[in-house]
C-alpha cells in the first residue's frame, strides 16, 4: 500500500494540476491539459495532449483527389475524449520496453523497483531483432519502427502497467479524428498538397528516411507528424468495407475488433509514401508477406517486421478510466491472451 | 500497382534510363501440381529442422517445379516435429509433403538415411556439421541448398573447397544461403560498381551490429552435449562465433564487390556485456581490419549488445564515388547518382530456391560453394585475428590445423569445450590464445 500511495503522489505531481482535477471527478466542461508522463525507472518521458470528445465525419468524400474506395461512405462518428501522444513513440521510449529500463533503474539511477515495475517486468518483451530495426536511419529522437502491431500493443500494456494509467493504440476513428483536428479537408491544413512539406515527411521530401519527431508543424490539436514520417498502427482490424458496414449503433466510439493477426489498419502514411497516402482518410492494411519478407525463419517473429521500418505508432489514453477488469478484458481481446 | 499491396515504393532512378528490377518472377503463390508425385518429381530432404530449415523447406516447396519433401533429419525429435507441423501448415498443396514417420530421422547420424532418399538436399543445421553433411551429399550426387556459413574451422573450409571441386566435376547445383547474391538491390548495385560507376574500390565497411540471439536455459538431466546442441550459437565448434555465423553476410558482400578475398587481417574483440555462463564462449564484439592484395582495407565491425547503435549494412568507397547497401550510389560530394527502390523486388530467400530448381530443371549448373567456402574463411580469419590479437595471413589461416569440430558425436560424448566447476567456459584471450 505504501508504495502505491507514493506512486499516486508522484503521479499527481507529474500530471500537473488539471489532471488532478480530473481524477477528483470533473465535468466535460473543465479544461483538460497536456501532461508529461515520465516512464518510471528512466529519464524518458512521453508528452500527451488532450483531444476533446466530439463528432466528425469519418472518411473522405468521393470527390477527394486520389481517394480510395475504402475511405467511404463517410459516416458521422461520435467519440469520447482522450489524450494522444504529441509525437510518435521514439526509440528512446521503445528501447526501455526492450529491457533497457531494468538496467537504467537498477544500475544507473539506483531506484528501487516499485510494485508496478515488478509486475511490468514480468510482461513478455521483444525478442532481439534479426537485423537492425532502425535500418541505420537513426534512433534517439527518431520514431521507432519495424515493430509488429502485437509488439506495439505489448508496449502499451507494459506502459500501462508501469504507470498505472491505461494506454493503448488509437482506434482508426480516434486516429483520424486526432489527425483532422477539426478539419474536413484532405490534409489537416487544407487540400493544397503544396503545403504538405510544412507538415509532413513523405517520399518527395524525406530523402528516403524517417526524421526526428516534431520537426514539422503540428496540426490544430498540437500533434506532430500525424501525416508522414512513420505510418502508425491503430487498434483496428482492416476491412475495406468497414464504413459501409457501420450500423447506427456502431457510430459512437467505433472499433473494428481484431479477428486475426492480419490485416490491421495503419494510418498516416510515411516517409516512403507518396503525398496522397498521407491524407487524413487514407487507410493501409498490414501486409504479412511483404512486411516480413526477409524474416528467414518459420515461424516468423511475432515482434518484428523485417520489411516495414516505415511503420511505428503513438499511444492514446482515454479520458474515461477503465477498471482493472475492463483493462484485462481489453488486453485479452487484443493480445489473444487467455 | 495497387497501393493496397504495399506502402508504395517504386524504382527510383536518377541520371539513368535503366530501371532496375521488375524482371524477376516472384515465388508466390504456389502453383498446384495436378498430378501426384511422378518420376519427374524432385524429392527433397531437409537436414536441420530449426526455424531457418523450416523456412528453407517451405521456400523449396513453393517453387514451380514438381517437388516433394520426402525426408527430414534433426538431432532433436521435438525440433523435427515442430518443423514438420509448421511446414504442413504453410504448404497448401499437401501432395508436396510425403514424410512418413519412418522417414523422420532423429539423432546425429540421421542425415545419411535422409539424404539417401532424396534428389535435392537442404542443409540447415548449425554450421559445425556442414562439411560432414555436404561431403555426404556431394559424394552421393545430390543437388544442394546449403545455409551459410560453410564451416566453423579451417579444416572444414578445406573440406568444403574439396567438395566444391567435386560438385563442379559432377555438375551438381549448389546454392549457398548468402542470399544477398539473390537479392535484386545487391545485384543491381554491384553490377554498377563492377561497371566502374564509382571507380576503383579503395575502402570498404561491413557491419552487423545487432542485439544478439536466443538463449535456452540449461535443463535438469541434459548432458553437456545436449546443452551445447540446444545452445549451439554460443559454442565455436558448432557456430563459429557471430562474426562467422552472421557477419559473414556483410564480409561476403565486400568480397563480391572486390572480386577477391583478403590476404591478411588484424583486429580486436571481447566480451563486455554478454559475460554470463549462459553465453558460452563467444565474444559480444569484434572489430577487424582486413587487407586485400591491392592494399585496400575492409573495416568490419560486428556486435551483439542490446540497446546500442544498430547497423547491418555494407558500404564501399571508390575513386569516383561511394556506394552503400541501401542501394545507393553517390558521387564524391555525397550527391545521390543512383538509387534502387526495392519493395517490388522478389523475396531473396525465395529467389534462391526458384533459381536452384529452375537450374536443375534446365540441366544447368549453379555452384556457389567456392565463394561460400572462401567467404566463410574470411570470417574465420577475422575471428582468428580478434581471438589472438595477432596479424594473421590468409595462407596461415586456411592451412591451420587447429580443429574445433570433433571426430565423433553422441549425447554422452564430451564436447570439445567444457565448463569449469562454476559453469563458465574458457574465453579466448587476445595475446594468449593460439588460433593457428
Amino acid at each position: 500500500m505504501n508504495t502505491d500511495k507514493k506512486l499516486w503522489l508522484k503521479n499527481v505531481i507529474l500530471l500537473l494540476g488539471a489532471a488532478f482535477i480530473y481524477h477528483s471527478g470533473f465535468s466535460q466542461n473543465d479544461t483538460i491539459n497536456s501532461y508529461t508522463e515520465k516512464i518510471p525507472g528512466s529519464q524518458v518521458s512521453i508528452e500527451m495532449v488532450p483531444v476533446p470528445g466530439g463528432t466528425f465525419l469519418l472518411g473522405s468524400p468521393e470527390a477527394e483527389a486520389m481517394r480510395d474506395t475504402d475511405e467511404g461512405p463517410q459516416k458521422e462518428i461520435e467519440l469520447d475524449g482522450f489524450w494522444i501522444g504529441k509525437f510518435e513513440i521514439t526509440w528512446d521510449q521503445y528501447e526501455l520496453f526492450m529491457q533497457k529500463e531494468n538496467i537504467l533503474r537498477d544500475s544507473i539511477l539506483s531506484e528501487v523497483a516499485l510494485k508496478r515495475d515488478i509486475v511490468a517486468d514480468a510482461i513478455t518483451r521483444p525478442s532481439p531483432p534479426y537485423e537492425d530495426p532502425s535500418f541505420g536511419m537513426g534512433k534517439y529522437g527518431y520514431p521507432a519502427g519495424s515493430m509488429t502491431q502485437f509488439a506495439a500493443l505489448m508496449f502499451c500494456k507494459w506502459l500501462s502497467t508501469k504507470t498505472g494509467k491505461f494506454y493503448r493504440l488509437p482506434t482508426e476513428a480516434e486516429w483520424e479524428y486526432a489527425c483532422r483536428a477539426g478539419s474536413n479537408t484532405a490534409y489537416s491544413f487544407g487540400d493544397d498538397v503544396a503545403e504538405l512539406d510544412d507538415y509532413g515527411w513523405h517520399y518527395e521530401n524525406a530523402q528516403y528516411t524517417y526524421h526526428k519527431v516534431g520537426e514539422k508543424k503540428p496540426n490544430a490539436f498540437g500533434i506532430f507528424d500525424m501525416m508522414g514520417n512513420v505510418a502508425e498502427w491503430t487498434l483496428d482490424h482492416y476491412y475495406p468495407d468497414y464504413y459501409e458496414k457501420l450500423q447506427e449503433e456502431d457510430l459512437k466510439n467505433p472499433w473494428s475488433k481484431p479477428v486475426a493477426l492480419y490485416p490491421r489498419t495503419v494510418r498516416g502514411g510515411s516517409y516512403d509514401d507518396d503525398p496522397d497516402m498521407l491524407r487524413c482518410a487514407s487507410r493501409i492494411p498490414s501486409n504479412p508477406e511483404k512486411w516480413k519478407q526477409r524474416d528467414p525463419q518459420i515461424p516468423k517473429s511475432f515482434w518484428w517486421n523485417t520489411d516495414s521500418p516505415f511503420v511505428g505508432f503513438r499511444v492514446v489514453r482515454p479520458f474515461k478510466e477503465l477498471t482493472q477488469e475492463e483493462q484485462d478484458t481489453f488486453w485479452a481481446i487484443n493480445l489473444d491472451e487467455d | 500497382m495497387d497501393k493496397k499491396l504495399s506502402i508504395n515504393r517504386r524504382d527510383f532512378v536518377k541520371g539513368s534510363a535503366t530501371v532496375a528490377g521488375g524482371v524477376m518472377v516472384g515465388g508466390l503463390p504456389l502453383e498446384s501440381s495436378a498430378h501426384p508425385a511422378g518420376t519427374d518429381t524432385l524429392k527433397i530432404a531437409l537436414i536441420g529442422c530449426g526455424g531457418r530449415g523450416t523456412g528453407a523447406a517451405v521456400q523449396a516447396l513453393s517453387v514451380k517445379q514438381d517437388v516433394q519433401l520426402v525426408a527430414m533429419a534433426d538431432a532433436f525429435k521435438d525440433r523435427l516435429d515442430t518443423s514438420y507441423n509448421n511446414i504442413v501448415e504453410k504448404i497448401t498443396d499437401k501432395n508436396r509433403i510425403n514424410v512418413p514417420d519412418k522417414n523422420k530421422f532423429v539423432g546425429f547420424d540421421g542425415y545419411k538415411a535422409a539424404i539417401d532418399l532424396a534428389d535435392v538436399i537442404i542443409l540447415t543445421t548449425p554450421p559445425g556439421f556442414r562439411p560432414i553433411h555436404l561431403e555426404y551429399a556431394v559424394k552421393n550426387d545430390k543437388h544442394i541448398f546449403t545455409e551459410k556459413p560453410m564451416a566453423t574451422d579451417a579444416a572444414g573450409v578445406r573440406k568444403v573447397l574439396e567438395m566444391a571441386e567435386l560438385a563442379k566435376q559432377k555438375k551438381l547445383n549448389v546454392v549457398v544461403g548468402l542470399q544477398r547474391h539473390y537479392q535484386t538491390v545487391y545485384r543491381e548495385l554491384i553490377k554498377r560498381i563492377h561497371g566502374g560507376e564509382i571507380g576503383e574500390i579503395t575502402a570498404a565497411q561491413a557491419y552487423w551490429n545487432g542485439g544478439g540471439v536466443w538463449v535456452h536455459p540449461r535443463e535438469a538431466g541434459q548432458t553437456e552435449m545436449e546443452y551445447q546442441m540446444r545452445n549451439w550459437y554460443y559454442f565455436n565448434w558448432l557456430c563459429g562465433d557471430h562474426i562467422v555465423e552472421q557477419h559473414i553476410h556483410n564480409l561476403d558482400v565486400i568480397n563480391w564487390v572486390k572480386q577477391d578475398y583478403p590476404v591478411k587481417a588484424q583486429g580486436m574483440g571481447g566480451r563486455q556485456v554478454r559475460t554470463g555462463k549462459e553465453y558460452g564462449e563467444i565474444f559480444d564484439h569484434h572489430y577487424v581490419e582486413f587487407e586485400y592484395a591491392d592494399g585496400s582495407i575492409m573495416n568490419s565491425q560486428c556486435r551483439h549488445i542490446q540497446n546500442t547503435w544498430n547497423k547491418v549494412a555494407e558500404a564501399v568507397t571508390g575513386t569516383k564515388g561511394r556506394a552503400d547497401s541501401s542501394g545507393t550510389l553517390y558521387d564524391l560530394n555525397g550527391n545521390i547518382i543512383w538509387k534502387h527502390r526495392d519493395n517490388d523486388d522478389p523475396n531473396p530467400y525465395q529467389q534462391e530456391h526458384d533459381e536452384l530448381f529452375a537450374s536443375i530443371e534446365a540441366g544447368e549448373v549453379i555452384n556457389d560453394l567456392e565463394n561460400g567456402a572462401k567467404s566463410t574463411m574470411t570470417a574465420i580469419l577475422g575471428r582468428m585475428a580478434t581471438y589472438s590479437g595477432q596479424m594473421i595471413t590468409w595462407d596461415e589461416a586456411i592451412n591451420s590445423d587447429h580443429r574445433l569440430v570433433p571426430d565423433s558425436f553422441g549425447w554422452d560424448v564430451l564436447p570439445p569445450v567444457l565448463p569449469d566447476e562454476n559453469g563458465f567456459y574458457p574465453i579466448p584471450m587476445p595475446g594468449i590464445t593460439k588460433v593457428l
